[in-house]
């Protein structure tokens, strides 16, 4: 297989990097399920770790499923929509308004978090319950919802499909319902994987909007990794790389599938 | 209801939800920033001031160095996963793209795990070897954060490569070298700029890597975060953040321009 000192070399730096971002991830695998990490593995397997970690922040694995559901909904309901809109609508305003809510891709969530504390701090009411959480982790996901649908919609002839309903007696609701919405459910589904995957891991807005009584999973993860020890922290972390790394597999699926049908 | 009103309707809930939530916050922390003591002189005192300018300095040395590496260490992967077929290849390339799920703050604790006091460097190597907390940790998370995403922008542009481009220089008697330097690299070239601004501008704006690791780092995301909890000092908060805001969407509008892809930032 190896012809070369070029290829032995190029073989040399992904196995390096492979090892890189592997071992630490087993690692932190193997920590979660060893009695004893000082002693090693040999110390015996155990899931007293998962367990404690489970009565420890069960509520934060919650809140993060309940957010990321809500985060799902709420884009949804703004995304699909406006995706249609902007896709049968193209001109300035379209442009200048998919630049605008692309934003918080390119901004740093910490930006973000600061300009809404800035401006919606004061409202106790608001500031103190979930949905101030809920309106970062949507500022955050939109865009990719937005693009995921607009992208399918854009490769196929919308207007032609419509034209054809309408000289049938549809009306534009129905059209949107019985033609736009089956027609997107490729864009859909990535789009919907993604603002999940992306909800549930979302740390950097959300540790500034977060309140004490209000901890998602991964600011649970920053408060164990600075205060538990190594075994809860790793447990912890393996909990989480249970749920999201199915979520990335069928988020990738989705994608490219739905890169196919737009292309 | 007439076609036209329907689509200006469907745009209705976006443009509520990007006024109340992004437009008007932004504004609202642009004019924060000039409600300090200094006023608006205070965009100056980054520049003037050495603890912000030292920030500054060092967050975007550590920014370029990872830029560098990742493009270095993912060119050279991605280019021997496109174009060599064996077995295990899919395995390494998944192996490659798993960490694109993670977010900064527990590949801040992978990286606490490889140089922390009880990290595998310092268990496998004699002597005290704890580098987790330094500026060299703060560069492996970053480089770990960059490398998944490097990868996939410079395996997408190799797949659009002709090969037959490589073997023809190769017939004509080039140097494997040679083939990279004058026909595979620049065929990747838009790709690697906009993977570099991506990496760069990633790794400016990374808090939560930099919450894990840099407890006793000034980088821009961390003396922001003190700035604003501990200090107090909102104005200079803002007026970072609005700084740092600006770099990072002009980079990443170049990246867009140049390759059309979309990742997502953060971390």
């Amino acid at each position: 297989m190896i012809k070369s000192k070029a290829k032995l070399l190029q073989l040399t730096v992904t196995l390096t990097a492979c090892a890189f971002l592997f071992i630490p991830t087993v690692m932190s695998v193997m920590a979660g399920v060893t009695a004893n990490y000082f002693k090693g593995i040999s110390s015996g397997v155990t899931l007293k770790w998962v367990f404690q970690v489970w009565e420890l922040y069960a509520d934060s694995i919650f809140l993060s499923l309940w957010l990321a559901l809500a985060c799902l909904v709420v884009t949804f309901i703004i995304g699909l929509p406006a995706a249609y809109g902007l896709a049968r609508h193209p001109g300035w305003f379209s442009r200048v308004l998919e630049e605008f809510i692309s934003l918080p891709l390119a901004v740093p969530g910490l930006a973000l978090a600061l300009a809404l504390l800035q401006l919606y701090g004061t409202m106790k009411g608001f500031r103190t319950s979930w949905t101030f959480i809920l309106v970062g982790h949507v500022l955050y996901t939109l865009p990719f919802m937005v693009r995921s649908i607009l992208a399918v919609l854009a490769a196929m002839d919308l207007k032609t499909l419509e034209e054809a309903a309408a000289s049938l007696g549809a009306s534009p609701p129905r059209r949107f319902l019985n033609i736009v919405v089956p027609n997107a459910m490729p864009g859909i589904l990535a789009g919907a994987l993604t603002v999940v995957t992306l909800s549930i891991g979302e740390f950097n807005l959300t540790w500034m909007l977060h309140t004490p009584y209000l901890k998602t999973l991964p600011v649970g993860l920053a408060d164990s990794y600075a205060s538990m020890r190594l075994e809860i922290a790793s447990a912890y972390t393996l909990i989480f790389f249970i749920m999201i790394v199915p979520l990335l597999m069928a988020m990738q699926w989705a994608s490219s599938r739905a890169q196919r049908i737009a292309n | 209801m007439t076609n036209r009103t329907f689509i200006v309707l469907c745009l209705v809930p976006l443009f509520i939800f990007s006024i109340a939530f992004l437009a008007l916050p932004l504004i609202r922390l642009f004019l924060a920033s000039g409600e300090g003591a200094a006023g608006w002189s205070v965009y100056l005192d980054i520049l003037r001031k050495p603890r912000y300018l030292n920030t500054l300095i060092l967050t975007v040395l550590v920014s370029l160095a990872t830029t560098f590496a990742a493009l270095g260490i993912s060119t050279t992967a991605g280019m021997f996963l496109a174009r060599n077929q064996f077995k295990g290849r899919g395995v390494l390339l998944s192996i490659l793209t798993l960490p694109l799920a993670f977010p900064g703050v527990v590949i801040g604790f992978l990286i606490i795990l490889l140089g922390g006091r009880q990290g595998l460097i310092n268990q496998i190597t004699p002597g005290h070897v704890v580098f987790a907390y330094s500026i060299l940790g703060l560069f492996l998370g970053y480089l770990y954060f960059s490398i998944p995403r490097v990868l996939l922008t410079v395996m997408a542009a190799a797949e659009k490569l002709d090969p037959s481009l490589e073997e023809a220089a190769r017939t004509l008697g080039a140097s494997p070298y040679r083939v990279v330097k004058d026909v595979i690299l620049p065929g990747l070239m838009p790709s690697l700029i906009a993977a570099g601004a991506i990496a760069f501008a990633t790794a400016m704006g990374a808090f939560g890597t930099a919450f894990t690791l840099a407890t006793n780092i000034d980088v821009l995301p961390m003396v922001i975060y003190t700035e604003f909890t501990l200090s107090a000092n909102i104005a200079m908060a803002a007026a970072l953040s609005i700084s740092l805001g600006l770099v990072t969407w002009v980079l990443l509008l170049v990246a867009r321009s140049l390759s059309g892809t979309t990742v997502a930032a953060g971390g």
